[in-house]
């Protein structure tokens, strides 16, 4: 029984996203807009109940791990959830249908990356896994007026299914070569039993599966297309969570389960995060629609996060750990503005963005300082974010890269100020209307630039939990 | 006595900011009245600090320290010595009075305080950090808004200069920054623990392969902001685009942090890696001087001309930098802040008369002594401090800087160059200076009376302000140079004889 007591937070959150998908079909169409309150309540409480069990440890089944690096990850998924599901509230009434269903997809998808980050095991990560690119496939093509986000869901479901099936490919590869499917056995099959070439052509086909769902150059083809199309606070959600939850099994898998052969595979990853971050940022430069702005920063910063891999030490992993959290706040404060603007204009293009500053000094403000954070300026958290994502890799000699990364952030700086130029420098078009926002979304807009305010001058308190979790997993 | 003066100072503008954020847009005199008061307690308190500093003692004084990281030995400590005391106040004189001169703004008054206390805070963080981490981070702190208040109040290509000016200073600062992580790790295996602190930092001995790496980092990153030759380019542009306000926080004070770092980091971390580059410094703070001063000769734009005239100003103190002695570094520091001073009573001076013109144009200019004979004796005595007349607080340090430079006997390439001739060259400057600064000083303001300007008028009532105040600095510390020079020269002190103990190597040529 003691071992059930640990998936508590697992077993809430299925139960939440069924819970939320029978409300659905019991509530009459019209009093539907109750369910958002419901699904955001119930995400609040149970990022309380998982926050309570962070430093909880121990093993279910024989390969579902719960640890303070997977509950720390946990955390940060129901952080976003919810802040997607205050998002979503005016948004998704607008479309007007299947409310029940988008929440419940939105807790599921949750529940997917909770699993992903957990498992020990290859077969439940790919369940967890498959558990999220479904539903997010689902959610991507929500808009049925839209024939953009028709397009999303396709490409979304046939380029997933296709990177799913060479994780695939790698993960019985690795099974192959060493006889388990448990991280932990397969460590120690690699460990006395050296590295066959089968298991390299595994790491390779593992590092490609994994580089799709971080979207890292050149596995990055699909997203820029999906976010555009998908609905923008679903966009939101799928750039920051389902990237940390790739991250978080990447660094299980390849720090878990093939930390002996990390010469090998940190070259690789140096090549991907070289590509990522020159690729995604050199090619925002030229958007002009917010969403796909976004989607080219959000490949960068899947960039600044392999380094965090490349450093291979206790200090990467805490890197990434603080990181992705700040990227939770700094990406979700960037796409809650860009759907309040939306909500009143109807627009994505940064050139309605003009004069935005005059209509909404919220909005506008909130836009800004998001981006400053993305872009690594204090005194914004991303700043020290990316303070110690830099220090990771310096510490192990590449200052190469280091620089690299930080003239890319610098190149960052560009096209994040490109926005900031049409909200600040810009007049308002003729006969505008204030942007009109409503009280919740303004709340949580409010709440996550405070948060990016605070952790930025004094990060402290998340620097111990996420490098407290990091030493944990490092050391178990 | 246990009051923290300096976290005082700087965070005087933040609570302005603050109560700027709650007062409603349209009370333009509140918010304008707010901001006056925000930064005239940061100056009163650093008057204070200025005149409680016990020179006699040395060293960093009003300390305190806060630890913020632990587990990365960041700690929020601050202090002030002789380098940074004079710099602190050079600030506070320059926002008081920069809040004046923008008292006649009158677009979108409430976010351009707000940038602008934001911007001040930045600067005050730099100076009074005693922690490596804070002092970049409040060194980034100054670039956003400084971003904005160029974008939205400018003038003259506002968007160009304001894009140029971010994107020449943040990749500078990326090399500041690898230098500071490179230091760190270095240092913290060298000393076993974790640790920001730049008096621990300085006990620790790198080898030289390191701090000419290093110090190069930094010569590039704190060298932009100086600006040295060829990374200036952003700074006329973003000078004459810049509003009066922040031309003057950012000729008379933002210059400084690049040379601060230089001389708190650079030197004082690593002395062998300065000596090693010194020559290069010395060759290329030359061209500063020379080449600054002979492009603000032919400049039709007031502000132009001072634009080009800071970089040749700053060309001396890397001078000073450079020669590494006693007296060209306790000249560099004056100089520092005798040029900031001097530069923001030009720059308040023409956004006077821009103001009110509407043009800045030399050529169309002439005679305006009779119509504002307040700002033609301002801006004479600008000029005449800008030259180096005796008696005004640039003399003081352009003599220490010539002096100290003079008197290093070490030659360079080979014999070829010496410090001696390039401080004769140096001293050149001073004369294509006098024909620059006369030559815009007559075409302006003497002259036969134009009645095409008998509308403007004279300075009057708060326009005074930044006059007055900053006219009497620049009288005050060139009557009294012990002022300062004693001050400056006990923070000089230790970090000389930091340099002198560090062993003689040759330089790059």
């Amino acid at each position: 029984m003691a071992s059930l007591q640990l998936l508590t937070v697992e077993i809430l959150t299925a139960a939440l996203g069924l819970g939320l998908l029978a409300l659905g079909l019991l509530v009459p169409q019209n009093d539907r807009r109750g369910i958002g309150y419901v699904a955001a309540a119930g995400l609040a409480g149970l990022m309380v109940a998982a926050f309570s069990m962070r430093d909880a440890s121990g093993v279910v089944l024989g390969g579902y791990i719960i640890d303070p690096f997977g509950t720390y990850f946990k955390v940060l998924f129901l952080a976003a959830a919810l802040l997607t599901a205050v998002c979503s509230f005016e948004y998704v009434e607008k479309m007007g249908f299947n409310q029940g269903e988008y929440y419940a997809l939105l807790v599921l998808a949750t529940l997917g990356m909770m699993i992903l980050a957990s498992s020990g095991e290859l077969i439940s990560l790919y369940l967890g896994l498959e558990l999220m690119t479904i539903t997010f496939c689902i959610l991507a093509a929500y808009r049925l007026d839209d024939a953009k986000s028709a397009e999303a869901g396709i490409k979304y479901i046939l380029l997933g299914a296709m990177s799913s099936a060479i994780l695939l490919y790698g993960l019985s590869l690795v099974y192959g070569a060493s006889g388990s499917t448990v991280i932990k056995e397969i460590a120690q099959a690699v460990a006395t039993g050296g590295a066959s070439p089968a298991l390299l052509l595994g790491t390779i086909f593992l590092l490609a599966g994994f580089a799709f769902k971080v979207t890292a150059v050149p596995f990055h083809m699909w997203s820029p297309d999906v976010y555009e199309g998908a609905p923008t606070p679903v966009t939101g959600f799928l750039s920051v969570a389902s990237k940390a939850a790739g991250f978080a099994a990447l660094v299980r898998v390849f720090f878990g389960a093939l930390p002996d052969l990390h010469n090998f595979w940190v070259q690789l990853f140096i090549a991907l995060a070289v590509l990522t971050m020159v690729l995604g940022n050199l090619v925002a430069i030229p958007q002009t629609n917010i969403k796909r702005l976004l989607a080219y920063s959000s490949i960068s910063q899947a960039g600044y996060l392999l380094l965090g891999v490349v450093s291979f030490s206790v200090l990467g992993i805490g890197a990434i750990m603080y990181y992705a959290m700040l990227y939770v706040f700094g990406n979700m404060g960037a796409f809650m503005a860009a759907t309040a603007f939306y909500n009143t204009d109807g627009s994505d293009e940064i050139r309605d963005y003009a004069g935005l500053a005059r209509r909404s000094p919220l909005v506008a403000a909130v836009m800004l300082f998001s981006l400053l954070s993305l872009a690594g300026i204090p005194p914004m958290a991303g700043f020290v974010g990316k303070f110690y994502l830099f220090m990771s890799i310096i510490s192990r000699g590449y200052i190469w890269l280091a620089i690299l990364g930080i003239l890319m952030s610098m190149v960052s700086v560009y096209y994040y100020l490109l926005v900031a130029k049409a909200m600040y420098l810009g007049n308002p078009p003729e006969g505008s209307r204030p942007v009109r926002v409503a009280p919740g979304l303004q709340i949580a807009m409010i709440v996550s630039l405070l948060v990016l305010f605070l952790l930025g001058i004094y990060p402290t308190p998340l620097t111990n939990y996420a490098m407290n979790s990091a030493v944990a997993f490092f050391m178990p | 006595m246990n009051f923290p003066i300096l976290t005082a100072i700087m965070l005087a503008p933040v609570v302005g900011l603050l109560l700027i954020l709650l007062i409603p847009e349209r009370e333009e005199l509140t918010i304008k009245i707010t901001a006056a008061a925000a930064t005239f307690v940061s100056l009163v308190l650093a008057i204070l600090a200025y005149v409680l500093y016990d020179y006699g003692r040395g060293g960093l004084q009003f300390l305190q320290d806060v630890p913020w990281v632990p587990s990365f030995g960041i700690n929020y400590s601050v202090g002030v010595d002789g380098l940074s005391m004079p710099m602190v106040l050079l600030t506070a004189i320059v926002i008081f009075t920069g809040v004046f001169a923008s008292w006649d703004m009158t677009k979108r008054v409430k976010e351009f305080f707000i940038f602008l206390l934001m911007l001040v805070t930045g600067v005050f963080g730099v100076f009074i950090s005693r922690d490596l981490f804070f002092f970049y981070l409040f060194f980034e702190v100054a670039v956003i808004p400084m971003y904005l208040l160029i974008g939205i109040w400018g003038s003259t290509r506002k968007e160009y200069a304001a894009m140029k000016l971010t994107l020449y200073l943040l990749v500078g600062s990326a090399f500041a920054l690898i230098g500071i992580i490179a230091t760190f790790l270095y240092a913290a295996q060298q000393l076993g623990h974790a640790t920001f602190d730049i008096q621990t930092l300085a006990t620790v001995k790198y080898d030289l392969g390191f701090q000419k790496f290093v110090f190069f980092l930094m010569l590039i990153g704190f060298g932009v902001l100086v600006p040295i030759w060829p990374l200036h380019l952003w700074s006329p542009d973003g000078h004459v685009a810049a509003p009066t306000a922040v031309s003057m926080l950012h000729a008379g004070v933002l210059m400084k942090l690049g040379a601060y770092g230089l001389i708190r980091v650079g030197l004082f971390l690593f002395p062998e890696g300065a000596k090693y580059w010194a020559p290069l410094i010395a060759v290329l703070c030359i061209v500063n001087v020379v080449y600054g001063a002979m492009i603000a000769m032919v400049q039709k734009d007031l502000k132009f001309v001072i634009g080009y005239s800071s970089v040749s100003h700053m060309g001396y103190v890397l001078l000073g930098i450079a020669a590494l002695n006693t007296l060209s570094l306790n000249g560099a520091v004056a100089q520092m802040f005798a040029h900031g001073i001097m530069t923001a009573l030009f720059f308040a001076l023409v956004g006077n008369v821009y103001h009110k013109a509407h043009t800045r144009e030399i050529a169309r200019f002439g005679g305006l002594a009779h119509q504002m004979p307040r700002v033609a004796a301002g801006f004479l005595i600008g000029g005449l401090a800008s030259l180096g007349l005796p008696g005004l607080n640039n003399y003081v340090a352009e003599f220490l800087i010539f002096i100290g430079s003079f008197t290093r006997e070490q030659t360079l390439l080979g014999g070829i160059l010496s410090y001696r001739i390039l401080s004769i060259l140096a001293i050149s400057g001073i004369v294509i200076t006098a024909t620059y600064v006369l030559r815009v000083v007559k075409n302006t303001f003497f002259g036969p009376r134009k009645p095409e300007w008998d509308h403007l008028e004279d300075a009057r009532g708060v326009e005074m302000v930044p006059i007055v105040v900053l006219v009497a600095t620049l009288i005050l510390f060139g009557l009294l140079p012990s002022l300062q020079i004693d001050m400056i020269n006990s923070g000089v002190a230790p970090l000389v004889a930091k340099i002198e103990a560090a062993k003689a190597i040759g330089g790059i040529f």
